[in-house]
């Protein structure tokens, strides 16, 4: 068993009050922060604890904490990132439902560290109800004393809103997400400025996920040297993964960075193994990272065993690699069609695509087009080609990396599968089924056959 | 047109809308959150509230109320009701079934189950059965893709669902009859 410093009381009765909270160290970082230590010294903690932002991006998180601008006079604010929209991804849902006081306490620790009196919890509005289960726990905080004015006598003052958005996934990248939190469409920002010196009503912005601002409770109470230790090389940490797909236990998993995806996939502990077929593929991070076969999945190019690490899963760059990303995993058994999954990708970003860009909001509905007739036998050799130079201009060419999220699955599907698509246009009949691997699961020849 | 602008609906048009008084001290209290002249940044959750007391769908009137209570211009509150895919602008049924079609739920049979929705209901999704009970809708990942299949009704998530549940789940709604909404409490 790993070490969980997120999900340890997760299945304690009464975790969801406040008192159970307590009763099992709740608040402790506050405390702490507050009674004993400098905003900079909390700053210095995470810094050292080498926390990389849990929504995706894998960046450092002591890094984005000083860049934030802080002119005088100015109000700064944390933004916490409950959009949770990357398909794949039910982490932070799982994490605000079971132990909300978690992330109330984080954001206290971090807004002290941050000089942020107010922040805002910006939830997509599908999560409505964990948005009622934030608004209590905030609630039973305040009455409390731990949100409010003079937080422990401290001086400090805090406060939390919760607001909800309205289904877009789009407002989960962090500039569409201020833009939606003032009410408006959720089109991302050009950058820069970035949010660090105009975010939120043009004030310096943190903007955070949710797992990233719970993860500042541990490294506050027991030290970013200690949090530091747990993991591999700059993944440092635990990490919560959300694995659904064709495996046998699905569910949200709390990993220390640093086990093997082998053990991920096949332990008792976590996945389980594969759905009684054979594995064909994963996407480990979420549907913008991309898909790789089963071989590359347990073992890089140079035949090492890859771990579930930020790097050991970038491996190989996208030759041979994939991504981390936000930790939702999912695998694919053997009777899955990897141009049916590519053209439901590719529907998922022609439908979310803000519509700013011309190569994003053109370029999806093209690619939707075209594997549309591909998965339903009226495809033509020509067209993987031309898939590839859709994505290739997509890529790289946009305002916002929505735009690379949806071009890098259709390259890496091609990149893998490519006689898988020309299967497609050559036996128009049989993929006419919808469920045409189910029974006679499709072989890829070794010339296509990776590691 | 953007994928993300739907045309707003203007059928209908003269139904009259006003929110109830409760409705309105919510709307008050959620503007006051915000600082001094930002309370723009409630828009989202009041078209939440209009929706609820608007049948599940906004119409014109039901925005222009929104605009009123808080001062914006009339195309301020269009623009953002026709971006965000919760927001209905069209009439809907009782029930809206938000069933969710994303890879991760695909590859745990949601194609199955959105076909032999379409097919008890008699609709495609987007469509209203003729009964006025259900709206049947294709939505992305609702983070619930451990769980899935599934589908959401109002404020609650269905999960694992499988044929013979999502039969028990449409007789118990139709056996109820009374509409749910996202911001049901
Ligand atoms: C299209 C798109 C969608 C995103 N969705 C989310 C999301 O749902 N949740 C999230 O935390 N970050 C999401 N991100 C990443 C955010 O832009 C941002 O990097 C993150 O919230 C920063 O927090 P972190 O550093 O703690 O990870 C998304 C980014 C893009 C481009
Ligand atoms: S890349 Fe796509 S989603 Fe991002 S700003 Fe451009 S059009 Fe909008
Ligand atoms: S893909 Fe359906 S809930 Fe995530």
């Amino acid at each position: 068993m790993g070490r969980k410093l997120l999900l340890e009381h997760d299945d304690k009765p009464g975790i969801q009050g406040l008192d159970g909270y307590r009763t099992h160290g709740g608040y402790r970082s506050v405390e702490k922060a507050l009674r004993t230590m400098s905003p900079e010294a909390v700053l210095d903690e995470v810094k050292t604890s080498g926390l990389r932002g849990r929504g995706g991006a894998g960046f450092p998180t002591g890094m984005k904490w000083s860049f934030l601008a802080k002119p005088e006079g100015v109000p700064r604010y944390l933004v916490v990132n409950a959009d949770e929209s990357e398909p794949g991804t039910f982490k932070d849902r799982y994490l605000m439902e079971r132990i909300p006081h978690l992330l109330i306490e984080g954001m206290i620790t971090s807004s002290f560290a941050l000089g942020a009196n107010t922040s805002y919890i910006y939830i997509r509005g599908e999560y409505f109800y964990v948005a009622r289960i934030l608004e209590r726990a905030i609630e039973e905080a305040r009455a409390a004393g731990w949100l409010g004015k003079n937080i422990l006598g401290s001086g400090f003052d805090h406060d939390i809103h919760v607001q909800v958005g309205a289904g877009a996934y789009i407002c989960g990248e962090e500039t569409a997400l201020l833009e939606s939190l003032e009410g408006k469409r959720g089109n991302p920002r050009i950058k820069p400025p970035f949010p660090a010196v105009k975010g939120l009503y043009g004030c310096p912005t943190v903007v955070n996920n949710v797992e990233t601002i719970a993860a500042v409770v541990p490294i506050i109470n027991d030290g970013g040297a200690e949090y530091a230790k747990i993991g591999v090389g700059k993944s440092t940490g635990t990490k919560l993964i959300s694995a659904g797909g064709n495996i046998k236990r699905p569910g949200v998993y709390e990993i220390e960075l640093g086990i093997t995806c082998d053990e991920f996939m096949n332990s008792e502990e976590w996945c389980g193994g594969v759905d009684g077929r054979a594995l064909k593929a994963v996407v480990p991070g979420g549907s913008s990272v991309p898909i790789i076969p089963a071989d590359l999945y347990y073992k890089t190019v140079n035949g090492d065993a890859r771990l579930m690490t930020y790097e050991s899963l970038a491996d190989g760059g996208f030759a041979s690699g994939s991504m981390l990303g936000s930790g939702g995993f999912y695998a694919y058994n053997d009777a899955q069609c990897i141009v049916r999954s590519t053209w439901n990708h590719t529907r998922f970003y022609h439908h979310e695509s803000c519509g700013q860009c011309s190569p994003c909001r053109e370029g999806t509905g093209w690619m939707e087009k075209v594997l549309h007739r591909l998965e339903h036998g009226e495809g033509r050799m020509e067209d993987i080609e031309l898939l590839w130079d859709i994505q290739r201009k997509i890529e790289g060419n946009t305002i916002c990396p929505l735009g690379d999220a949806a071009a890098w699955p259709v390259a890496s599907a091609i990149r893998h599968f490519r006689d898988e698509f020309e299967y497609h246009v050559l036996h128009p009949e049989k993929v006419k089924d919808p469920k045409h691997f189910a029974h006679a699961p499709f072989v890829r020849s070794p010339k296509f056959a990776t590691a | 047109m953007s994928a993300r602008t739907r045309p707003i609906t203007t059928i209908a048009g003269t139904r009259p809308f006003a929110f109830s008084e409760a409705a309105l001290t919510e709307c008050r209290t959620i503007m006051s959150r915000y600082p001094e002249g930002k309370s723009k940044s409630a828009l989202i959750p009041i078209l939440h509230i209009a929706q609820a007391e608007n049948d599940g769908w906004l119409s014109v009137n039901a925005m222009d109320a929104v605009a009123q209570v808080m001062g914006l211009q009339h195309i301020e509150v269009y623009e953002v009701a026709s971006f965000y895919s919760m927001f209905n602008l069209h009439p809907v049924g009782t029930y809206v079934l938000d069933v969710c079609r994303t890879t991760p739920c695909m590859l745990r049979g949601s194609d199955d189950l959105i076909a032999h929705l379409e097919k008890k209901l008699g609709v495609h999704c987007g469509e209203t059965t003729t009964d006025g009970m259900f709206t049947l809708k294709g939505v992305e990942c609702l983070g619930s893709c451990g769980t899935a299949p599934m589908l959401q009704c109002g404020a609650q998530f269905h999960e694992d669902l499988t044929i013979d549940k999502a039969d028990a789940l449409i007789e118990q709604l139709r056996a109820r009859n009374s509409r749910t909404n996202y911001t049901d409490k």
